[in-house]
C-alpha cells in the first residue's frame, strides 16, 4: 500500500512491445515527490505509451511500476482515483459550460458535494475565467481552453498530475502563463510528470529524461544536460557568406553537428578549439567570419543526443 | 458502481442532448414528420382521384351517376370534357387519372329498365390508384344500377323482390375502413424508436471518441458499466418521450386511439428498446467517427423495414425471408404495437413476441457491453 514519503512514480524495466515492435524498451527511472519531471522525445518515441502504463490503463508487457505507492499492474483503480490526466486534446465538452464542465469532472472524481461549490470557484478564479462561468467551452481561446483543461484535471486535488504535450497549439504568452500555474501546483507539494516534445518546454523541469526510439537515453537536470552531455565545445560563426560558409563546414568531419541558427551557423566540434575554426575559415577564403564560443541550449543537447549512435 | 458517477454522466448527457439542435430534431421532429409523410402523403389507401366525365348522355340520370363518384372520397370531378378525345387528352397530360365516359343512349337505357353501360378509364401508371378506382368504381356502379333498377321497376308497377344474386357483405375488423393509416402509425413508432435509439447511442460514444473525451474518461476512475448506463438511461427517457408524443398526434391527428392500456404498451416497449440500444451500443465500438455510425444505422434499418412487415405483409414474402424476418425485433415489436394500439390485446397474447424480444436484447446487450468493456479498458 501507499506511503507518502513513496516516490511519486517509480518503474523499473519496463517494457512494451506491440506484436513484434517494441514501443517502451526497459525504461527505469523514478520521479520525487513534488518534482516537476519532464519526459522529452520527438513524437513516436514511446511517450504516449509510457504516460498510459503510468495510469494504469495499458498493462505493461515487462518490468514493475508503482505510481503514488501503487502497482500499475493491480492497483490501477486507487491510480485512477488519485491522479490527475490532461492531454493535448484539452479533452472539454464543448457544448457543455466553463461551469459545467468543472461540475462533471468534480462528479466523475466524487468531489464532495459540501466542497465542490467552493472548489469550482477557486478553479475558475484559478484559470482566470471570471465572467465567463456561463460561457459555452466552444467558445473560448487555446489558452483558456487549456487551463479549464487543466482545471478540470485537478479538480480532485491529486498529488500527482500528468500532462501529456500539455501546450500544444497554444501561443507563447499562454504557455508562460501555463507553466507559472504549474509551477504554483509544484511549490504546493503537487508531482508533475510532463511529456513534450518543445525543448523550451523541457527546461521548466526540475529534471528532464529523454526517450527516443523507446529508450530512455538521458536522464539529468537540464543544467547538467548542457553541461555534461554535449560532447565537444559549441560555436557560433557568422560570416557575409553564410551558405559558402556551411558547404565549407560540412565537408569537415571533425564537426559532428553543423547546423543553421539564423543568420549563424553552430558547430560542435569534439576536439579542437577557436582559432582552428578560424584558420580553417581563412584557409577557405572566406574573410572577416566571427567566431564565438556559446552556451549550449537543450535543443543542442538533444540533437547531438538523437544523432548519437 | 457509484451513484455519483452515473449521476454526473446521465446529467451530462440531458444538457448535451437539450444544445444539440440535431439531437433535438431526431427527438422531436422526426416522429412528427414521419408520421405526417406517412399519415398523409404516403396514404396507401389513394383517395379524391381526379376525374374527367364525358357526359354524352346528358340527362338527368347520367349527371346523377357521375354525381354519385363524387360524392365519395375516391373520386373528385375536376372538368366535364366535351369529347371523348378530350378525356383522353386529360389523362395523358395527368389532369386526371380517370375518365368516365357515359355513351348516349344511357339515359334512355336506365330510363326503359335496360342494363346501361359506361366506360372508366383508368391511368394504369400507378397501380394503388388504379386498383383503387377500378374496386370503388365497380362498387358505386353495382349500388347506382340497384337503385336504378329498383326506381324502374317500381316505375313499371313490378315488384322488387324479384331480384335475385348474392348480396355479400364483408364485415372487416379492427381496421373497419380500412385506412392505412391505421396500420401505419402504430409501425410508425416502431421506426421512430429504432432509428432514435441505435443513432443517439451510437453518437453518444462516438461523439466522445471522436473529441477525445473518451481517453479523459479512461484515465478517470469511470467505469464501463457506469458510463454504458449514463448514456442508455437517458436515451431510453427519450425515446419513451418519443413513443407517448408519436401516440398523442396519433390520437389528435389521424384519430387513432391505443385500444389497448397505454402503460402496458410501454412496459411492453422496454425489451424492444434495450436490444435497440444494444445495437447502438455495438455500432459505437465498430464506427470511428459519426458519419460511420450513421451510416451503419441506417443500414440496420432497412431491414427492419422492408422485411418486418412494416409495409409489406409478411405473408406475402418468400419463406426464406420470413424466416429471416424472424432474427429481427422490428417483426416482433410490430405484433406488439399493432395488438395493443388496434386490437386492445395484451401480454396474455403477446408473450411471445415479448419473449423473442427479451432474448433478442439480453444477446445483443451482452454482446455489446463485453466488446464495449474491452475497448474502454
Amino acid at each position: 500500500m501507499t506511503t507518502d514519503d513513496a516516490p511519486a512514480i517509480e518503474v523499473h524495466g519496463l517494457t512494451k512491445r506491440f506484436g513484434d515492435r517494441i514501443a517502451v524498451n526497459d525504461v527505469t527511472f523514478d520521479v520525487k515527490r513534488g518534482e516537476v519531471f519532464a519526459f522529452l522525445g520527438p513524437n513516436g518515441s514511446g511517450k504516449s505509451t509510457t504516460i498510459r502504463m503510468l495510469c494504469g490503463i495499458l498493462a505493461p508487457t515487462e518490468g514493475t511500476g508503482r505510481v503514488l505507492g501503487y502497482d500499475i499492474r493491480t492497483e490501477q483503480e486507487y491510480i485512477k482515483q488519485n491522479i490527475g490526466y490532461m492531454s493535448q486534446r484539452f479533452s472539454l465538452y464543448e457544448d457543455l459550460s466553463v461551469r459545467e464542465n468543472l461540475e462533471f469532472y468534480a462528479g466523475i472524481y466524487a468531489v464532495p458535494r459540501a466542497s465542490l461549490a467552493a472548489r469550482v470557484t477557486e478553479l475558475i478564479a484559478m484559470a482566470g475565467l471570471q465572467g465567463r462561468e456561463d460561457q459555452l467551452t466552444a467558445h473560448l481561446s487555446g489558452g483558456w481552453k487549456q487551463r479549464l483543461a487543466l482545471g478540470c484535471a485537478i479538480v480532485h486535488r491529486p498529488p500527482l498530475l500528468f500532462l501529456d504535450e500539455p501546450t500544444a497549439g497554444v501561443d507563447p504568452v499562454s504557455r508562460r502563463e501555463f507553466w507559472t500555474m504549474i509551477h504554483e501546483l509544484a511549490a504546493n507539494g503537487v508531482t508533475v510528470f510532463a511529456t513534450t516534445h518543445y525543448l523550451d518546454e523541457a527546461e521548466h523541469a526540475a529534471r528532464v529524461a529523454m526517450i527516443h526510439g523507446g529508450v530512455l537515453t538521458a536522464l539529468a537536470t537540464p543544467a547538467d544536460f548542457k553541461a555534461h552531455y554535449l560532447h565537444g565545445k559549441l560555436f557560433a560563426i557568422r560570416s557575409a557568406d553564410t551558405l559558402r560558409t556551411l558547404a565549407m563546414l560540412q565537408q569537415r568531419t571533425d564537426l559532428s553537428d553543423v547546423s543553421l541558427y539564423g543568420d549563424a551557423i553552430h558547430v560542435l566540434m569534439q576536439t579542437g578549439d577557436r582559432e582552428d575554426l578560424e584558420s580553417a575559415l581563412r584557409a577557405a577564403g572566406i574573410t572577416g567570419a566571427t567566431v564565438e564560443v556559446i552556451a549550449p541550449s537543450l535543443e543542442d543537447v538533444f540533437i547531438s543526443l538523437m544523432k548519437r549512435p | 458502481m457509484s451513484l455519483a458517477r452515473l449521476w454526473a454522466i446521465m446529467r451530462k448527457e440531458l444538457i448535451q442532448v437539450r444544445r444539440d439542435r440535431i439531437t433535438l430534431a431526431l427527438v422531436v421532429g422526426v416522429p412528427v414528420m414521419e408520421l405526417l409523410m406517412f399519415g398523409y402523403a404516403l396514404n396507401a389507401v389513394t383517395d379524391h382521384i381526379a376525374t374527367v366525365v364525358f357526359d354524352e348522355s346528358s340527362t338527368a340520370s347520367s349527371r346523377a351517376f357521375a354525381q354519385s363518384f363524387h360524392n365519395t372520397d375516391y373520386f373528385t370531378i375536376v372538368r366535364w370534357t366535351p369529347s371523348r378525345e378530350d378525356a383522353m387528352r386529360a389523362i395523358d397530360a395527368g389532369e386526371a387519372k380517370v375518365a368516365l365516359i357515359i355513351p348516349a343512349n344511357f339515359g334512355d337505357q336506365v330510363l326503359g329498365g335496360r342494363p346501361a353501360t359506361a366506360q372508366l378509364i383508368v391511368d394504369g401508371s400507378d397501380p394503388s390508384v388504379a386498383q383503387t378506382a377500378m374496386f370503388s368504381g365497380g362498387l358505386i356502379s353495382q349500388v347506382q344500377s340497384g337503385a336504378v333498377t329498383v326506381e324502374a321497376l317500381n316505375r313499371l308497377g313490378q315488384s322488387s323482390n324479384s331480384r335475385g344474386g348474392i348480396d355479400l357483405r364483408p364485415v372487416v375488423l379492427y381496421n373497419p375502413r380500412m385506412l392505412s393509416v391505421k396500420f401505419m402509425v402504430p409501425a410508425l413508432i416502431g421506426l421512430v424508436l429504432q432509428m432514435q435509439g441505435v443513432l443517439l447511442t451510437a453518437l453518444a460514444v462516438v461523439r466522445e471518441r471522436e473529441r477525445g473525451t473518451l481517453e479523459q474518461l479512461i484515465v478517470s476512475p469511470v467505469k464501463s458499466g457506469e458510463l454504458m448506463l449514463g448514456k442508455i438511461l437517458p436515451n431510453i427517457v427519450l425515446c419513451l418521450f418519443s413513443t407517448v408524443m408519436t401516440l398523442v398526434i396519433a390520437r389528435v391527428l389521424f384519430n387513432v386511439p391505443v385500444v389497448g392500456s397505454t402503460v402496458e404498451l410501454l412496459l411492453l416497449t422496454l425489451p424492444f428498446l434495450f436490444g435497440t440500444l444494444g445495437i447502438g451500443l455495438a455500432i459505437s465500438v465498430v464506427a470511428r467517427n459519426q458519419a460511420q455510425a450513421l451510416q451503419m444505422t441506417m443500414f440496420t434499418l432497412l431491414p427492419s423495414i422492408l422485411l418486418s412487415g412494416f409495409l409489406y405483409a409478411r405473408e406475402g414474402m418468400p419463406l426464406i425471408f420470413q424466416w429471416i424476418s424472424l432474427a429481427i425485433p422490428m417483426t416482433y415489436y410490430l405484433q406488439i404495437l399493432r395488438g395493443v394500439i388496434l386490437k386492445g390485446v395484451g401480454i396474455e397474447v403477446l408473450w411471445p413476441q415479448t419473449l423473442a424480444l427479451t432474448v433478442f436484447a439480453v444477446v445483443v446487450m451482452g454482446v455489446s457491453v463485453t466488446r464495449f468493456r474491452k475497448t474502454i479498458e
